[in-house]
């Protein structure tokens, strides 16, 4: 089986959901051109009719999207970087979330949107946020942050078809990353958690990039026979709160992994409900690993100090197993 | 343009429609028996009526907060109206919504919208998707003076202009954004004037002549089915009610508009308007607009009594709808 990018993983997802629907289309900023190649080749395949160059007019082109959505077609509407939804918090939060609830369900709410997210070197804080924390408080949206191929393309392809206003959340450092995918018409549900390696002493719940990281950890810690259970909830919302409980039953430890902000982020969202549910598992705090909390800084070194990496994982489990 | 008889009565029964249904949520909203705020367009029918009177059925529109008018026009149910503004679970929107946010896909009205200019993005993106799917429908817009100021308003123009939608962009100037006089917070005097910067017709019209709004919509209605593009229509008009239902209460003494400059609109009321307009040409009898009126009259009366009438939504049915 041959492996596939990340990147090649979305443009495969689009290719397959464009040929099935044709009231599919994509829009956004240079998706004709596609600058991160996720969108490359569509335009020749699709047309200019589908495939969709906006102006940088995120409030317009993201709202454009909803009506698009709400007059029968399903958008796939990508927003470059992540952080560039705060010119279109009104589309998304207000309109694309809330349409349907509002309308007595009578809205229909088809939209996936993509966007780039995290920090990938350099891009100092307006291009290297984890954003989707922000969008985890507002009812009516879905949220999926693959973390990896796969997932990826298989996630997308049911985010596409989902009626729901779906964010896929794409990490910057994984465009490259290669992985074998299943043949044939890959489908990921979404609200289901992938364990993406058993263990016995420690769940560490990891999202996105921070699955690749914590997988490192695992591989290493083995060596000194502890033993650490990786879960990745492929989507915030809906949230896969059964595996992810079942996980630290039998563990008795958690830790949630996010290169997102400690105060009020996934990690934050996700360690209540373990400490809320799953209490009497618990042989000690769950403890959160996340970025700093300050706006992710430009220079390198800043930078790595600012992210949560594989040590401070690992610090965190040593701490629970007292070793 | 010579109007059929039909088609002159269709648009002064959808004025009569607009100004008694607005003037009973007045009145209810005032004896506290509706619940929220409440915005209503008396003064402002004209622009409603005389655009979606020039629109097909498959059609969409695009409202505002001061949406019951644009609803009404596009042939929206008094009864289910009324029942949502009430909360009941009958409503349009099974009490989710309100006053703001009545929504009926059947009759392609995409809804009512609470936030200033919101609209403006969506109805450019339903023009787009009668694109994707290869249809004709055109979309027309409904907005406020304030909602050009917003950037959705410039982005939509632009994006829209670009792709050649098919949209309609309804400007109705009625000098104020909410307690806010237009010309203080606008760097030009007429809103069409912007359609200029987007390459786009954009013209003015007498928002209070039905007649002439009809004629504007149509052609512009036409050129987008044709494939042409949007046009910018500012409809000059007034609100003869205050911004928000009860704002006496809260404003005080706080005046912003003088008696005599409501007086002076009144004075060019889109109803009285069109009755002279039918005595004048004697196309219409005044007994045919007195059948209108007390058909409306019925009509009204039966929407607030299914109202009143109508189950209040039950605790339970909270948590239906959010997600399909």
């Amino acid at each position: 089986m041959a492996m596939t990018t990340f990147v090649q993983a979305i443009n495969q997802a689009l290719f397959e959901e464009m040929e099935r629907d044709p009231l599919t289309f994509v829009m956004g900023e240079d998706v004709v051109l596609s600058a991160f190649g996720a969108t490359k080749g569509l335009v020749d395949t699709f047309g200019l009719k589908r495939v969709r160059n906006t102006p940088i007019a995120e409030a317009g082109f993201v709202g454009a999207a909803v009506g698009a959505a709400m007059a029968g077609t399903r958008p796939i509407c990508e927003v470059e970087f992540a952080s560039f939804f705060y010119c279109a918090f009104d589309q998304v939060c207000n309109q694309a979330a809330k349409l349907r609830y509002m309308s007595g369900g009578q809205a229909r709410m088809p939209i996936t949107f993509r966007c780039v997210f995290g920090a990938m070197g350099g891009a100092a804080a307006q291009h290297s946020e984890t954003v989707y924390a922000q969008f985890l408080s507002v009812p009516g949206l879905k949220i999926v942050v693959p973390s990896g191929p796969a997932d990826m393309k298989g996630l997308l392809k049911s985010a596409i078809r989902d009626d729901n206003p779906v964010i896929v959340f794409e990490h910057g450092r994984l465009g490259r990353m290669r992985e074998e995918i299943p043949a044939g018409d890959y489908l990921v549900p979404l609200g289901k958690a992938a364990i993406k390696r058993p263990g016995e002493n420690v769940t560490v719940v990891a999202i996105g990039a921070m699955v690749g990281k914590a997988l490192k950890v695992a591989d290493k810690l083995a060596q000194e026979n502890i033993s650490l259970e990786v879960i990745d909830p492929r989507t915030l919302m809906p949230l896969d709160e059964e595996t992810i409980l079942s996980s630290v039953e039998k563990t008795n430890r958690a830790v949630v992994a996010d290169e997102g902000h400690l105060r009020g982020g996934a990690a934050a969202d996700i360690a209540s409900i373990i400490g809320e549910k799953g209490f009497d598992y618990l042989d000690g705090p769950v403890k959160r690993v996340t970025s700093l909390d300050v706006p992710i800084p430009f220079s390198p070194p800043l930078e790595k100090a600012a992210i949560a990496d594989e040590a401070r994982i690992e610090a965190a489990v040593r701490e629970l197993m007292g070793r | 343009m010579d109007l059929g008889k039909d088609l002159l009565l269709d648009m002064y029964h959808t004025m009569t429609r607009i100004r008694l249904f607005e003037a009973k949520v007045r009145d209810l909203a005032m004896a506290s028996e509706i619940p929220g705020f409440v915005h209503v367009s008396i003064g402002e029918e004209a622009s409603a009526a005389g655009v979606c009177a020039a629109m097909r059925k498959t059609d969409r529109i695009t409202s505002t907060h001061r949406g019951h008018g644009h609803l009404i026009a596009k042939g929206g149910k008094l009864a289910q109206m009324m029942a949502e503004i009430f909360g009941k679970r009958t409503g349009y929107c099974k009490g989710k919504g309100g006053s703001m946010h009545i929504v009926d896909f059947s009759l392609g009205i995409l809804g009512a919208n609470g936030i200033v200019g919101a609209g403006l993005p969506i109805a450019t993106g339903s023009a787009l998707a009668s694109v994707i799917n290869g249809r004709d429908d055109v979309t027309a817009c409904f907005f406020g003076d304030g909602a050009s100021n917003e950037g959705t308003f410039h982005e939509s123009l632009n994006l829209a202009a670009v792709w050649k939608l098919p949209v309609v962009y309804v400007c109705e100037n009625n000098g104020f954004g909410e307690f806010t006089p237009m010309q203080t917070v606008t760097s030009v005097k007429d809103i069409a004037v912007r359609a200029q910067a987007y390459a786009i017709p954009g013209y003015i019209v007498d928002g209070n002549d039905v007649l002439e709004v009809y004629r504007y919509a149509s052609e512009a209605i036409a050129r987008a089915r044709a494939g042409e593009g949007p046009t910018l229509l500012e409809c000059k008009t007034y609100r003869w009610e205050g911004h928000v239902v009860g704002e006496q209460a809260f404003l005080g003494t706080g005046a912003y508009r003088s008696e005599q400059e409501i007086a002076e609109w009144k004075a060019r009321c889109p109803l009285i308007r069109f009755q002279k307009f039918a005595a004048e040409s004697g196309k219409i009898s005044a007994s045919e607009l007195k059948k209108i009126e007390d058909e409306t009259e019925a009509e009204l009366e039966a929407a607030v009594k299914f109202a009143r009438e109508s189950p209040l939504p039950d605790p339970s049915e909270v948590t239906d709808d959010v997600y399909l």
